[in-house]
Protein backbone atom coordinates (compact mmCIF):
# COMPACT_ATOMS: atom_id res chain seq x y z
CA UNK A 1 0.00 0.00 0.00
CA UNK A 2 1.25 3.47 -0.94
CA UNK A 3 2.13 5.32 2.42
CA UNK A 4 1.48 8.71 1.45
CA UNK A 5 -1.63 8.51 -0.05
CA UNK A 6 -3.47 6.95 3.70
CA UNK A 7 -5.16 9.60 5.17
CA UNK A 8 -6.67 7.93 8.36
CA UNK A 9 -5.83 4.36 9.94
CA UNK A 10 -6.30 1.83 12.04
CA UNK A 11 -4.29 -1.08 12.90
CA UNK A 12 -4.98 -4.14 14.91
CA UNK A 13 -6.95 -1.67 17.09
CA UNK A 14 -9.28 -3.28 19.94
CA UNK A 15 -11.88 -1.88 21.67
CA UNK A 16 -14.17 -3.35 24.85
CA UNK A 17 -17.34 -1.69 26.75
CA UNK A 18 -17.03 -3.72 29.72
CA UNK A 19 -17.74 -7.32 28.87
CA UNK A 20 -18.89 -6.62 25.33
CA UNK A 21 -15.83 -6.42 22.71
CA UNK A 22 -16.68 -3.48 20.04
CA UNK A 23 -13.38 -4.15 17.80
CA UNK A 24 -11.59 -6.83 17.82
CA UNK A 25 -8.11 -6.41 16.03
CA UNK A 26 -9.57 -4.13 13.14
CA UNK A 27 -7.51 -2.91 9.95
CA UNK A 28 -8.91 -0.11 8.31
CA UNK A 29 -7.22 1.83 5.80
CA UNK A 30 -8.47 5.28 3.90
CA UNK A 31 -6.83 6.87 1.18
CA UNK A 32 -6.71 10.08 -0.23
CA UNK A 33 -9.82 10.89 -2.87
CA UNK A 34 -11.05 7.73 -2.08
CA UNK A 35 -15.16 7.01 -0.74
CA UNK A 36 -14.74 4.18 1.64
CA UNK A 37 -18.33 2.80 2.72
CA UNK A 38 -18.52 0.89 6.15
CA UNK A 39 -21.33 -1.54 6.23
CA UNK A 40 -22.57 -3.85 8.56
CA UNK A 41 -25.61 -4.77 10.74
CA UNK A 42 -26.32 -2.59 13.72
CA UNK A 43 -23.84 -2.80 16.04
CA UNK A 44 -21.13 -4.51 14.04
CA UNK A 45 -18.29 -1.77 14.99
CA UNK A 46 -19.31 0.70 12.50
CA UNK A 47 -19.37 3.59 14.64
CA UNK A 48 -16.74 2.89 17.26
CA UNK A 49 -14.49 2.79 14.07
CA UNK A 50 -15.96 6.26 13.49
CA UNK A 51 -15.77 7.15 17.07
CA UNK A 52 -11.78 6.38 17.70
CA UNK A 53 -11.04 8.17 13.95
CA UNK A 54 -12.72 10.99 15.19
CA UNK A 55 -11.23 11.54 18.25
CA UNK A 56 -14.33 10.62 20.51
CA UNK A 57 -13.10 7.23 22.15
CA UNK A 58 -10.02 6.05 23.12
CA UNK A 59 -8.49 2.39 21.57
CA UNK A 60 -8.01 -0.42 24.37
CA UNK A 61 -5.00 -1.67 21.73
CA UNK A 62 -4.13 -1.02 18.51
CA UNK A 63 -3.06 2.32 16.69
CA UNK A 64 -5.66 5.01 15.54
CA UNK A 65 -3.66 7.21 13.37
CA UNK A 66 -5.42 10.89 10.75
CA UNK A 67 -2.62 11.90 8.65
CA UNK A 68 -0.11 10.14 11.08
CA UNK A 69 -1.38 11.85 14.30
CA UNK A 70 -2.86 11.41 17.21
CA UNK A 71 -7.11 12.23 16.32
CA UNK A 72 -7.42 14.12 19.55
CA UNK A 73 -5.00 16.65 18.24
CA UNK A 74 -6.54 19.84 17.63
CA UNK A 75 -4.25 20.60 14.53
CA UNK A 76 -5.21 17.30 13.33
CA UNK A 77 -8.96 17.46 13.80
CA UNK A 78 -9.09 20.80 11.33
CA UNK A 79 -8.65 18.48 8.25
CA UNK A 80 -11.27 16.52 8.97
CA UNK A 81 -15.19 17.41 8.53
CA UNK A 82 -17.91 15.50 10.07
CA UNK A 83 -21.90 14.42 9.65
CA UNK A 84 -22.91 12.71 12.80
CA UNK A 85 -26.42 10.84 12.63
CA UNK A 86 -27.94 11.82 15.77
CA UNK A 87 -26.92 15.63 16.45
CA UNK A 88 -29.63 17.70 17.13
CA UNK A 89 -28.64 21.03 16.55
CA UNK A 90 -29.78 24.47 18.06
CA UNK A 91 -33.41 24.82 16.70
CA UNK A 92 -33.01 28.53 17.02
CA UNK A 93 -30.16 29.17 15.52
CA UNK A 94 -30.18 30.41 11.74
CA UNK A 95 -29.06 28.03 9.08
CA UNK A 96 -26.01 31.11 8.39
CA UNK A 97 -25.00 31.25 11.52
CA UNK A 98 -24.90 27.27 12.06
CA UNK A 99 -22.51 27.23 8.95
CA UNK A 100 -20.26 30.76 9.80
CA UNK A 101 -19.81 28.93 13.46
CA UNK A 102 -18.40 25.97 12.44
CA UNK A 103 -16.33 27.86 9.77
CA UNK A 104 -14.41 30.15 12.40
CA UNK A 105 -13.09 26.42 13.87
CA UNK A 106 -11.31 26.07 10.77
CA UNK A 107 -8.33 28.15 9.28
CA UNK A 108 -9.29 28.71 5.67
CA UNK A 109 -12.50 27.65 5.69
CA UNK A 110 -15.19 28.71 2.05
CA UNK A 111 -17.06 31.63 1.69
CA UNK A 112 -20.26 30.63 3.61
CA UNK A 113 -22.69 31.49 0.38
CA UNK A 114 -20.31 29.79 -1.61
CA UNK A 115 -20.66 26.80 0.59
CA UNK A 116 -24.60 27.12 1.14
CA UNK A 117 -24.29 26.60 -3.32
CA UNK A 118 -22.58 23.54 -3.22
CA UNK A 119 -24.58 22.05 -1.07
CA UNK A 120 -27.64 23.28 -2.27
CA UNK A 121 -29.06 25.14 0.11
CA UNK A 122 -28.64 29.00 -0.74
CA UNK A 123 -32.61 29.56 -0.40
CA UNK A 124 -32.03 28.35 3.25
CA UNK A 125 -29.55 30.40 4.39
CA UNK A 126 -32.19 32.61 6.50
CA UNK A 127 -34.32 30.43 7.80
CA UNK A 128 -34.13 29.42 11.26
CA UNK A 129 -32.75 25.41 11.86
CA UNK A 130 -36.42 24.16 13.52
CA UNK A 131 -37.80 25.21 10.62
CA UNK A 132 -36.52 23.56 7.93
CA UNK A 133 -37.60 19.63 7.14
CA UNK A 134 -35.79 16.40 8.19
CA UNK A 135 -33.85 16.63 4.83
CA UNK A 136 -33.42 20.09 4.37
CA UNK A 137 -31.27 19.74 7.89
CA UNK A 138 -29.57 17.05 6.80
CA UNK A 139 -27.72 19.00 3.98
CA UNK A 140 -27.61 22.02 6.37
CA UNK A 141 -25.32 19.44 8.40
CA UNK A 142 -23.78 18.30 5.21
CA UNK A 143 -22.31 22.06 4.55
CA UNK A 144 -21.19 22.44 8.21
CA UNK A 145 -19.22 19.04 7.31
CA UNK A 146 -17.45 20.51 4.09
CA UNK A 147 -17.23 24.25 4.91
CA UNK A 148 -14.00 23.93 6.60
CA UNK A 149 -12.57 22.47 3.35
CA UNK A 150 -11.67 19.15 5.25
CA UNK A 151 -9.58 16.24 3.52
CA UNK A 152 -11.35 13.70 4.88
CA UNK A 153 -15.13 13.56 5.49
CA UNK A 154 -16.90 11.48 7.63
CA UNK A 155 -20.45 11.04 6.71
CA UNK A 156 -22.53 9.18 8.95
CA UNK A 157 -26.20 8.17 7.02
CA UNK A 158 -25.85 11.36 5.18
CA UNK A 159 -29.48 10.81 3.50
CA UNK A 160 -31.47 9.60 6.20
CA UNK A 161 -34.83 11.47 5.30
CA UNK A 162 -34.33 12.36 2.35
CA UNK A 163 -36.06 11.87 -1.11
CA UNK A 164 -34.61 10.58 -4.00
CA UNK A 165 -33.38 14.20 -5.65
CA UNK A 166 -32.69 15.25 -2.89
CA UNK A 167 -30.09 12.31 -2.15
CA UNK A 168 -28.97 13.02 -5.37
CA UNK A 169 -28.10 16.04 -5.21
CA UNK A 170 -26.49 15.64 -2.11
CA UNK A 171 -24.56 12.59 -3.79
CA UNK A 172 -23.14 14.43 -6.76
CA UNK A 173 -22.22 17.31 -4.32
CA UNK A 174 -19.97 14.38 -2.00
CA UNK A 175 -18.45 13.27 -5.56
CA UNK A 176 -17.37 17.34 -6.03
CA UNK A 177 -15.13 17.09 -3.21
CA UNK A 178 -13.99 13.83 -3.85
CA UNK A 179 -12.37 14.93 -7.23
CA UNK A 180 -10.96 17.13 -5.46
CA UNK A 181 -8.99 14.58 -3.62
CA UNK A 182 -10.80 15.20 -0.50
CA UNK A 183 -11.32 11.46 1.45
CA UNK A 184 -14.94 9.77 2.34
CA UNK A 185 -15.84 7.51 4.88
CA UNK A 186 -19.45 6.70 4.27
CA UNK A 187 -21.80 4.82 7.06
CA UNK A 188 -25.13 3.94 5.56
CA UNK A 189 -28.16 1.62 5.43
CA UNK A 190 -28.54 1.90 1.86
CA UNK A 191 -26.67 -0.09 -0.45
CA UNK A 192 -27.46 1.67 -3.11
CA UNK A 193 -25.74 4.31 -1.77
CA UNK A 194 -22.53 2.74 -0.89
CA UNK A 195 -23.13 1.25 -4.81
CA UNK A 196 -23.23 4.96 -5.85
CA UNK A 197 -20.79 6.69 -4.25
CA UNK A 198 -17.65 4.35 -3.10
CA UNK A 199 -14.85 2.66 -4.89
CA UNK A 200 -14.44 0.70 -1.94
CA UNK A 201 -16.66 -1.05 0.70
CA UNK A 202 -15.60 -2.49 4.09
CA UNK A 203 -18.17 -5.25 5.35
CA UNK A 204 -17.69 -4.92 9.31
CA UNK A 205 -19.09 -7.42 11.65
CA UNK A 206 -17.97 -8.79 15.24
CA UNK A 207 -15.95 -5.63 15.34
CA UNK A 208 -13.53 -7.14 12.37
CA UNK A 209 -13.45 -6.20 8.75
CA UNK A 210 -14.86 -9.54 7.40
CA UNK A 211 -14.97 -8.41 3.43
CA UNK A 212 -13.72 -5.80 1.43
CA UNK A 213 -12.79 -4.85 -1.54
CA UNK A 214 -13.96 -2.81 -5.05
CA UNK A 215 -17.90 -2.08 -5.57
CA UNK A 216 -17.08 -4.04 -8.07
CA UNK A 217 -15.67 -6.87 -6.44
CA UNK A 218 -18.81 -6.99 -3.98
CA UNK A 219 -20.92 -6.87 -6.90
CA UNK A 220 -19.31 -9.97 -8.17
CA UNK A 221 -20.92 -12.22 -6.06
CA UNK A 222 -23.81 -10.66 -7.26
CA UNK A 223 -23.39 -12.49 -10.88
CA UNK A 224 -24.68 -15.27 -8.85
CA UNK A 225 -28.54 -16.30 -9.40
CA UNK A 226 -30.33 -18.84 -6.99
CA UNK A 227 -32.36 -21.57 -8.16
CA UNK A 228 -34.58 -23.56 -5.68
CA UNK A 229 -36.32 -26.41 -6.34
CA UNK A 230 -37.19 -29.85 -4.47
CA UNK A 231 -35.89 -32.36 -6.41
CA UNK A 232 -34.52 -35.89 -5.60
CA UNK A 233 -31.32 -35.11 -7.38
CA UNK A 234 -28.92 -35.34 -4.21
CA UNK A 235 -27.35 -32.05 -3.07
CA UNK A 236 -23.69 -33.81 -3.11
CA UNK A 237 -23.79 -34.56 -6.97
CA UNK A 238 -25.72 -31.08 -7.65
CA UNK A 239 -22.59 -29.68 -6.18
CA UNK A 240 -20.13 -31.65 -8.38
CA UNK A 241 -21.80 -30.05 -11.54
CA UNK A 242 -20.08 -27.57 -13.16
CA UNK A 243 -20.86 -24.00 -13.35
CA UNK A 244 -22.46 -24.44 -9.52
CA UNK A 245 -21.33 -22.28 -6.99
CA UNK A 246 -22.56 -23.68 -3.60
CA UNK A 247 -26.08 -26.18 -2.99
CA UNK A 248 -27.82 -25.67 0.85
CA UNK A 249 -30.68 -27.99 1.04
CA UNK A 250 -33.21 -27.06 3.31
CA UNK A 251 -35.95 -29.96 4.41
CA UNK A 252 -36.05 -31.62 0.77
CA UNK A 253 -35.90 -27.81 -0.76
CA UNK A 254 -32.50 -27.11 -2.47
CA UNK A 255 -30.64 -23.59 -3.01
CA UNK A 256 -28.47 -23.46 -5.68
CA UNK A 257 -25.72 -20.70 -6.82
CA UNK A 258 -24.67 -20.06 -9.76
CA UNK A 259 -23.22 -17.96 -12.56
CA UNK A 260 -25.00 -19.77 -15.17
CA UNK A 261 -28.59 -20.52 -13.91
CA UNK A 262 -30.10 -21.78 -17.43
CA UNK A 263 -27.73 -24.31 -18.05
CA UNK A 264 -27.93 -25.86 -14.61
CA UNK A 265 -31.91 -25.71 -14.84
CA UNK A 266 -31.64 -28.03 -18.35
CA UNK A 267 -29.62 -30.48 -16.18
CA UNK A 268 -32.03 -30.36 -13.51
CA UNK A 269 -34.97 -31.01 -15.62
CA UNK A 270 -33.10 -33.78 -17.65
CA UNK A 271 -32.29 -34.92 -14.18
CA UNK A 272 -35.53 -35.04 -12.28
CA UNK A 273 -38.69 -34.82 -14.43
CA UNK A 274 -40.43 -34.78 -11.11
CA UNK A 275 -39.10 -31.46 -10.35
CA UNK A 276 -41.20 -28.80 -8.70
CA UNK A 277 -40.99 -25.76 -6.97
CA UNK A 278 -38.87 -24.38 -9.67
CA UNK A 279 -37.98 -20.69 -9.14
CA UNK A 280 -35.07 -18.28 -10.08
CA UNK A 281 -33.91 -15.37 -8.74
CA UNK A 282 -31.42 -12.74 -9.35
CA UNK A 283 -29.26 -12.08 -6.34
CA UNK A 284 -29.37 -7.73 -5.03
CA UNK A 285 -26.38 -5.81 -3.50
CA UNK A 286 -28.31 -6.45 -0.24
CA UNK A 287 -28.45 -10.03 -1.22
CA UNK A 288 -24.48 -10.42 -1.24
CA UNK A 289 -24.23 -8.20 1.77
CA UNK A 290 -26.42 -10.08 3.95
CA UNK A 291 -24.52 -13.39 2.47
CA UNK A 292 -21.30 -11.98 3.50
CA UNK A 293 -22.42 -11.60 7.13
CA UNK A 294 -24.22 -14.54 7.45
CA UNK A 295 -21.25 -16.67 6.57
CA UNK A 296 -19.30 -14.44 9.23
CA UNK A 297 -21.79 -15.57 11.69
CA UNK A 298 -21.97 -18.83 10.59
CA UNK A 299 -18.03 -19.25 11.01
CA UNK A 300 -18.38 -17.83 14.32
CA UNK A 301 -20.92 -19.67 15.50
CA UNK A 302 -19.32 -23.17 14.43
CA UNK A 303 -15.78 -21.49 16.05
CA UNK A 304 -17.44 -21.00 19.23
CA UNK A 305 -18.94 -24.64 18.77
CA UNK A 306 -15.86 -26.57 18.10
CA UNK B 1 1.30 13.79 -7.46
CA UNK B 2 0.11 14.05 -4.30
CA UNK B 3 0.37 16.74 -1.86
CA UNK B 4 0.16 15.14 1.80
CA UNK B 5 2.47 15.29 3.95
CA UNK B 6 1.96 14.04 7.19
CA UNK B 7 4.04 16.24 9.51
CA UNK B 8 2.08 19.29 8.55
CA UNK B 9 -0.51 20.54 10.84
CA UNK B 10 -2.69 22.92 10.30
CA UNK B 11 -2.65 25.88 12.25
CA UNK B 12 -4.99 29.07 13.01
CA UNK B 13 -3.85 32.36 13.52
CA UNK B 14 -4.47 33.94 16.95
CA UNK B 15 -6.98 36.24 15.43
CA UNK B 16 -9.17 33.25 14.00
CA UNK B 17 -8.73 31.34 17.25
CA UNK B 18 -9.95 34.22 18.93
CA UNK B 19 -12.70 34.86 16.50
CA UNK B 20 -13.83 31.26 17.17
CA UNK B 21 -14.24 32.00 20.64
CA UNK B 22 -16.32 34.89 19.80
CA UNK B 23 -18.64 33.05 17.22
CA UNK B 24 -19.55 30.15 19.79
CA UNK B 25 -20.31 32.46 22.38
CA UNK B 26 -22.14 34.69 19.87
CA UNK B 27 -23.96 31.52 18.56
CA UNK B 28 -24.97 30.76 22.18
CA UNK B 29 -25.82 33.76 23.36
CA UNK B 30 -28.38 34.19 20.13
CA UNK B 31 -29.91 30.81 20.29
CA UNK B 32 -31.01 31.16 24.07
CA UNK B 33 -32.50 35.17 23.60
CA UNK B 34 -34.57 33.86 20.78
CA UNK B 35 -35.25 31.09 22.96
CA UNK B 36 -38.99 32.00 25.00
CA UNK B 37 -39.44 28.88 26.91
CA UNK B 38 -35.88 29.48 28.66
CA UNK B 39 -35.89 33.30 28.67
CA UNK B 40 -39.31 34.07 29.51
CA UNK B 41 -39.43 32.37 32.94
CA UNK B 42 -35.72 33.44 33.75
CA UNK B 43 -36.18 36.86 33.48
CA UNK B 44 -40.18 36.68 34.77
CA UNK B 45 -39.75 34.51 37.91
CA UNK B 46 -37.69 37.59 40.03
CA UNK B 47 -39.02 40.70 38.40
CA UNK B 48 -42.86 38.87 39.33
CA UNK B 49 -41.61 38.24 42.48
CA UNK B 50 -40.13 41.51 43.26
CA UNK B 51 -43.18 43.09 41.86
CA UNK B 52 -45.21 41.07 44.05
CA UNK B 53 -43.43 40.68 47.57
CA UNK B 54 -41.57 43.79 47.43
CA UNK B 55 -43.68 46.68 45.84
CA UNK B 56 -47.38 45.93 45.91
CA UNK B 57 -47.28 43.68 49.70
CA UNK B 58 -44.84 45.92 51.09
CA UNK B 59 -46.73 49.22 50.13
CA UNK B 60 -45.94 50.57 53.89
CA UNK B 61 -42.87 49.25 54.60
CA UNK B 62 -39.79 51.40 54.73
CA UNK B 63 -37.37 51.94 52.15
CA UNK B 64 -34.99 48.98 53.42
CA UNK B 65 -36.74 46.36 53.19
CA UNK B 66 -37.21 47.30 48.95
CA UNK B 67 -33.80 47.04 49.18
CA UNK B 68 -33.24 44.12 51.13
CA UNK B 69 -35.95 42.70 48.27
CA UNK B 70 -33.38 43.92 45.80
CA UNK B 71 -30.51 41.88 47.15
CA UNK B 72 -32.24 38.70 47.27
CA UNK B 73 -34.79 39.05 44.22
CA UNK B 74 -31.08 39.90 42.27
CA UNK B 75 -29.57 36.68 43.96
CA UNK B 76 -32.60 34.36 43.31
CA UNK B 77 -32.33 35.63 39.65
CA UNK B 78 -29.20 35.62 38.56
CA UNK B 79 -29.51 31.59 40.08
CA UNK B 80 -31.11 30.96 36.83
CA UNK B 81 -29.06 31.92 33.99
CA UNK B 82 -26.31 29.65 35.62
CA UNK B 83 -27.71 27.10 36.49
CA UNK B 84 -30.66 26.22 33.70
CA UNK B 85 -28.36 27.66 30.63
CA UNK B 86 -25.80 25.95 31.89
CA UNK B 87 -26.75 22.90 33.88
CA UNK B 88 -29.82 21.84 31.68
CA UNK B 89 -28.81 22.70 28.23
CA UNK B 90 -25.35 20.67 28.89
CA UNK B 91 -27.13 18.01 30.48
CA UNK B 92 -29.73 17.65 26.91
CA UNK B 93 -26.73 18.41 24.72
CA UNK B 94 -25.04 15.18 25.96
CA UNK B 95 -28.21 13.28 25.12
CA UNK B 96 -28.62 14.71 22.09
CA UNK B 97 -25.53 14.55 20.28
CA UNK B 98 -24.50 18.02 20.08
CA UNK B 99 -21.84 17.64 22.71
CA UNK B 100 -20.28 14.90 20.60
CA UNK B 101 -20.59 16.82 17.26
CA UNK B 102 -18.39 19.47 18.79
CA UNK B 103 -15.80 17.38 19.89
CA UNK B 104 -15.25 15.80 17.21
CA UNK B 105 -15.26 19.23 15.27
CA UNK B 106 -11.97 20.96 15.69
CA UNK B 107 -13.70 23.74 18.06
CA UNK B 108 -10.87 25.18 20.16
CA UNK B 109 -11.05 23.81 23.57
CA UNK B 110 -13.24 25.62 26.10
CA UNK B 111 -15.11 27.12 23.76
CA UNK B 112 -18.09 25.44 24.66
CA UNK B 113 -18.42 26.36 28.09
CA UNK B 114 -16.83 29.46 27.92
CA UNK B 115 -19.85 30.05 25.28
CA UNK B 116 -22.61 29.18 27.47
CA UNK B 117 -21.12 31.24 30.65
CA UNK B 118 -20.90 34.56 28.77
CA UNK B 119 -24.42 33.67 27.78
CA UNK B 120 -25.41 33.31 31.32
CA UNK B 121 -23.24 36.71 32.14
CA UNK B 122 -25.37 38.08 29.87
CA UNK B 123 -28.72 37.31 30.86
CA UNK B 124 -27.56 37.69 34.39
CA UNK B 125 -26.66 41.07 33.27
CA UNK B 126 -30.49 41.56 31.55
CA UNK B 127 -32.13 40.63 35.02
CA UNK B 128 -30.22 42.88 37.07
CA UNK B 129 -31.21 45.83 35.12
CA UNK B 130 -34.54 45.28 35.08
CA UNK B 131 -34.74 44.93 39.15
CA UNK B 132 -32.54 47.84 38.95
CA UNK B 133 -35.30 49.71 36.95
CA UNK B 134 -38.03 48.17 38.85
CA UNK B 135 -36.33 49.24 42.25
CA UNK B 136 -35.30 52.59 41.74
CA UNK B 137 -38.16 54.08 38.82
CA UNK B 138 -41.21 51.50 39.95
CA UNK B 139 -40.40 51.11 43.75
CA UNK B 140 -38.75 54.66 44.03
CA UNK B 141 -35.35 53.24 45.69
CA UNK B 142 -32.61 55.79 46.06
CA UNK B 143 -29.28 54.46 45.56
CA UNK B 144 -26.13 56.21 44.51
CA UNK B 145 -24.33 55.58 41.32
CA UNK B 146 -21.50 53.86 42.54
CA UNK B 147 -24.15 51.20 44.56
CA UNK B 148 -25.79 50.79 41.47
CA UNK B 149 -22.90 50.04 39.68
CA UNK B 150 -21.61 47.73 42.12
CA UNK B 151 -24.89 45.90 41.86
CA UNK B 152 -24.91 45.11 38.42
CA UNK B 153 -21.03 44.39 38.68
CA UNK B 154 -21.76 41.73 41.79
CA UNK B 155 -24.83 40.53 39.83
CA UNK B 156 -22.37 39.97 36.25
CA UNK B 157 -19.62 37.84 38.19
CA UNK B 158 -22.73 36.46 40.96
CA UNK B 159 -23.73 33.84 38.37
CA UNK B 160 -20.33 32.41 37.62
CA UNK B 161 -20.33 30.30 40.85
CA UNK B 162 -23.77 28.64 39.50
CA UNK B 163 -22.31 28.17 36.39
CA UNK B 164 -20.31 25.99 37.65
CA UNK B 165 -22.92 24.58 39.92
CA UNK B 166 -25.37 23.92 36.51
CA UNK B 167 -21.66 22.44 34.87
CA UNK B 168 -21.20 19.77 37.83
CA UNK B 169 -25.04 18.52 37.96
CA UNK B 170 -25.16 18.55 33.58
CA UNK B 171 -22.08 16.35 34.22
CA UNK B 172 -24.13 14.16 36.96
CA UNK B 173 -27.61 13.94 35.14
CA UNK B 174 -28.43 13.46 31.25
CA UNK B 175 -31.33 14.61 29.12
CA UNK B 176 -34.51 15.53 29.73
CA UNK B 177 -34.75 14.69 33.85
CA UNK B 178 -31.82 17.70 34.18
CA UNK B 179 -34.94 20.43 34.23
CA UNK B 180 -36.37 18.63 37.47
CA UNK B 181 -33.23 17.89 38.98
CA UNK B 182 -31.81 21.09 38.50
CA UNK B 183 -35.22 22.34 40.05
CA UNK B 184 -34.57 20.72 43.19
CA UNK B 185 -31.25 22.22 43.69
CA UNK B 186 -32.64 25.62 42.83
CA UNK B 187 -35.83 26.18 44.71
CA UNK B 188 -34.55 24.54 48.04
CA UNK B 189 -31.18 26.72 48.08
CA UNK B 190 -33.17 29.92 47.41
CA UNK B 191 -35.17 28.91 49.99
CA UNK B 192 -33.11 27.96 52.69
CA UNK B 193 -30.41 30.67 52.36
CA UNK B 194 -33.16 33.08 52.60
CA UNK B 195 -33.97 34.60 49.31
CA UNK B 196 -37.84 34.19 49.66
CA UNK B 197 -38.09 35.53 53.20
CA UNK B 198 -35.59 36.99 55.83
CA UNK B 199 -33.23 34.19 57.63
CA UNK B 200 -34.55 35.37 60.62
CA UNK B 201 -37.66 33.88 59.90
CA UNK B 202 -36.81 30.35 59.61
CA UNK B 203 -36.11 27.71 62.47
CA UNK B 204 -32.76 28.30 63.86
CA UNK B 205 -31.78 25.05 62.69
CA UNK B 206 -32.31 26.48 58.83
CA UNK B 207 -30.25 29.67 59.78
CA UNK B 208 -27.36 27.85 61.17
CA UNK B 209 -26.76 25.93 58.34
CA UNK B 210 -27.55 28.89 55.43
CA UNK B 211 -23.46 29.67 55.45
CA UNK B 212 -23.45 25.95 53.65
CA UNK B 213 -25.31 27.28 50.46
CA UNK B 214 -23.44 29.35 47.70
CA UNK B 215 -26.64 31.30 47.52
CA UNK B 216 -26.50 32.69 50.57
CA UNK B 217 -22.80 34.23 50.19
CA UNK B 218 -23.94 36.08 47.23
CA UNK B 219 -27.42 37.76 48.72
CA UNK B 220 -25.11 39.07 52.11
CA UNK B 221 -22.49 40.46 48.93
CA UNK B 222 -25.34 41.42 47.24
CA UNK B 223 -26.82 43.21 50.68
CA UNK B 224 -23.77 44.81 50.69
CA UNK B 225 -23.47 46.52 47.55
CA UNK B 226 -27.17 48.34 48.00
CA UNK B 227 -25.86 49.30 51.82
CA UNK B 228 -27.57 46.56 54.18
CA UNK B 229 -24.13 44.22 54.64
CA UNK B 230 -23.01 42.87 58.04
CA UNK B 231 -19.36 42.99 57.19
CA UNK B 232 -17.07 40.25 55.92
CA UNK B 233 -17.50 40.78 52.60
CA UNK B 234 -13.73 38.72 51.44
CA UNK B 235 -14.57 35.70 53.64
CA UNK B 236 -18.04 35.44 51.12
CA UNK B 237 -16.04 36.43 48.40
CA UNK B 238 -13.32 33.80 49.23
CA UNK B 239 -16.04 30.90 49.89
CA UNK B 240 -17.89 31.72 46.24
CA UNK B 241 -14.49 31.22 44.97
CA UNK B 242 -13.61 28.19 46.80
CA UNK B 243 -17.03 26.77 45.46
CA UNK B 244 -16.76 28.09 41.88
CA UNK B 245 -13.72 26.21 41.75
CA UNK B 246 -14.50 22.85 43.55
CA UNK B 247 -17.38 22.44 41.56
CA UNK B 248 -15.21 22.94 38.22
CA UNK B 249 -12.66 20.73 39.05
CA UNK B 250 -15.27 17.81 39.57
CA UNK B 251 -17.10 18.66 36.57
CA UNK B 252 -14.30 18.59 34.08
CA UNK B 253 -12.67 15.60 35.92
CA UNK B 254 -15.88 13.66 34.75
CA UNK B 255 -16.39 15.51 31.65
CA UNK B 256 -12.79 14.49 30.57
CA UNK B 257 -13.60 10.72 31.30
CA UNK B 258 -17.00 10.37 30.25
CA UNK B 259 -17.65 13.25 27.85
Amino acid sequence: MNQDTCVARLEGVGKRYGNVVALDGIDLQIHRGEVLALLGPNGAGKSTSIGLLLGLLRADSGTVSLFGQDPQDIGTRRRIGVMLQSALLPPTLRVRELISLTASYYPAPLDVTACAALAGIEDLLGRNYAALSGGQQRRVQFAMAMVGQPEILFLDEPTVGMDLQARQALWAAIRQLVARGCAVVLTTHYLEEAEALAHRVCVIAGGKVISEGTVDALRARVVLRRIGCVTSVPATAIAQWPGVASVEAQQGHLAIATPDAEAVVRRLLDADPALSGLEVQRAGLAEAFSDITREAADTDLSREAA
Amino acid sequence: MNTLDATVMRTMSPGRVVNAYAQEAKAECLRYLRNPGFLLPTLLFPSVFYVMFGILLNQHSGPETLRYLLASYGTFGVMAPGLFGFGVSLALERDTGLLTLKRAMPMPPGAYLLGKMCMAVVVAGIISVILLCLAIFVAGVVLPPSRIAAFFFLELLGVLPFCALGLLVGTLVKGQGAPGIINLVYLPMAFLAGLWMPLSMLPSVLQSIAPIWPAYHLDQLALSTVGLGQGGEWIHVAVLVGYTAVFLAIASRRLRRNG
